[in-house]
């Protein structure tokens, strides 16, 4: 089974690209689908060897709701900033302490840094327990860190890692 | 009605579109210069791609869903690119309004960079025990 089916998530989300890319839903086009979605996780298993696991799927719908929601303040925030007086800001660099260790729950955190309001993930320590973040605008970077924390890292640590 | 939906949609897009690479121009240094297009701009190209995803569907034969997937895959994309980008800014040290953080503390961590330099201190002063352990080892692989 593990051999045959090495990522069980992965299957169906490739269907549904390859669906997507087609725009069809013609029965020929779902059984490519499932064959590519079957075929090209055995490929790649060298490249991501480490299984994924979801254990709160509800979880994880509520974290992307929340991702987007920022993603369309963050372009405001930031829209804002750039047509304002660029002098006036104060941007800073600042440093999160990991919680997470998977590598999956780290890359999806480091993306969702960097879509939401004024950060940016620059750097990740190559023992992956520091993540150095760039802020457009930020006189206080404790306070961001634990916002992070608490707004990202959380769920994520919910959704795929076992507590 | 749809045509008014549509075209606000596009000039919305184009807005943003146009105010994160604007960005380019106003920011004062590299690291901020790299929020106006990884922010700015998917709100602006997702816009556009709602229009597009819209106008087909109604006009053209069936469902077009296409859009869905240049979104996802932008918003996989640009964050990457701006990290892979901040990175080799970090390492070329280019200048920045911020504070650098020393190249010590971006590797491995304030505390951690911290507890090598009391670790570096102290390996001297370990280092004759475990030669001492070393050759206690030695004296009893003999005694063997």
């Amino acid at each position: 089974m593990r051999r045959l089916l090495p990522h069980p998530l992965l299957t169906p989300i490739l269907t549904v690209v390859w669906l997507l890319l087609n725009n069809s839903i013609a029965p020929g086009q779902i059984v490519l689908g499932l064959i590519l979605g079957w075929a090209i996780p055995l490929l790649s298993i060298r490249f991501w060897p480490d299984k994924v696991y979801v254990y709160k799927p509800l979880t994880l719908m509520r974290y992307i709701i929340v991702v987007l929601i920022d993603i369309v303040v963050a372009n405001f925030i930031v829209a804002r900033r750039i047509l304002g007086n660029p002098d006036r800001l104060k941007p800073a660099f600042a440093k999160l302490p990991l919680d997470l260790t998977s590598d999956l729950a780290i890359s999806l955190l480091a993306n969702s840094i960097t879509l939401t309001p004024g950060t940016l993930s620059a750097r990740l320590s190559s023992d992956r327990k520091y993540l150095l973040i760039h802020a457009l605008n930020e006189t206080d970077p404790d306070a961001l860190i634990v916002t992070i924390k608490q707004r990202y890292e959380r769920l994520l640590k919910e959704i795929f890692e076992k507590c | 009605m749809l045509d008014y939906l549509l075209s606000f949609l596009i000039l919305f897009g184009a807005i943003f579109t146009f105010i994160g690479s604007l960005g380019l121009v106003r920011l004062k240094d590299f690291y901020t210069r790299l929020h106006g297009p990884t922010k700015a701009t998917t709100l602006g190209v997702g816009s556009i791609l709602i229009a597009s995803a819209i106008f087909f569907s109604t006009r053209g034969t069936g469902i077009s869903l296409h859009e869905i997937l240049i979104t996802l895959f932008l918003l996989i994309t640009a964050p990457v690119s701006a990290h892979l980008l901040a990175k080799a800014a970090l390492h070329l040290e280019l200048n920045s309004l911020a504070k650098i953080p020393t190249k010590k503390v971006q590797q491995e961590g304030l505390e951690q960079a911290n507890q090598t330099e009391v670790a570096q201190q102290t390996t001297e002063k370990i280092e004759p025990l475990t030669s001492s352990d070393g050759s206690q080892d030695q004296e009893l692989a003999q005694k063997q």
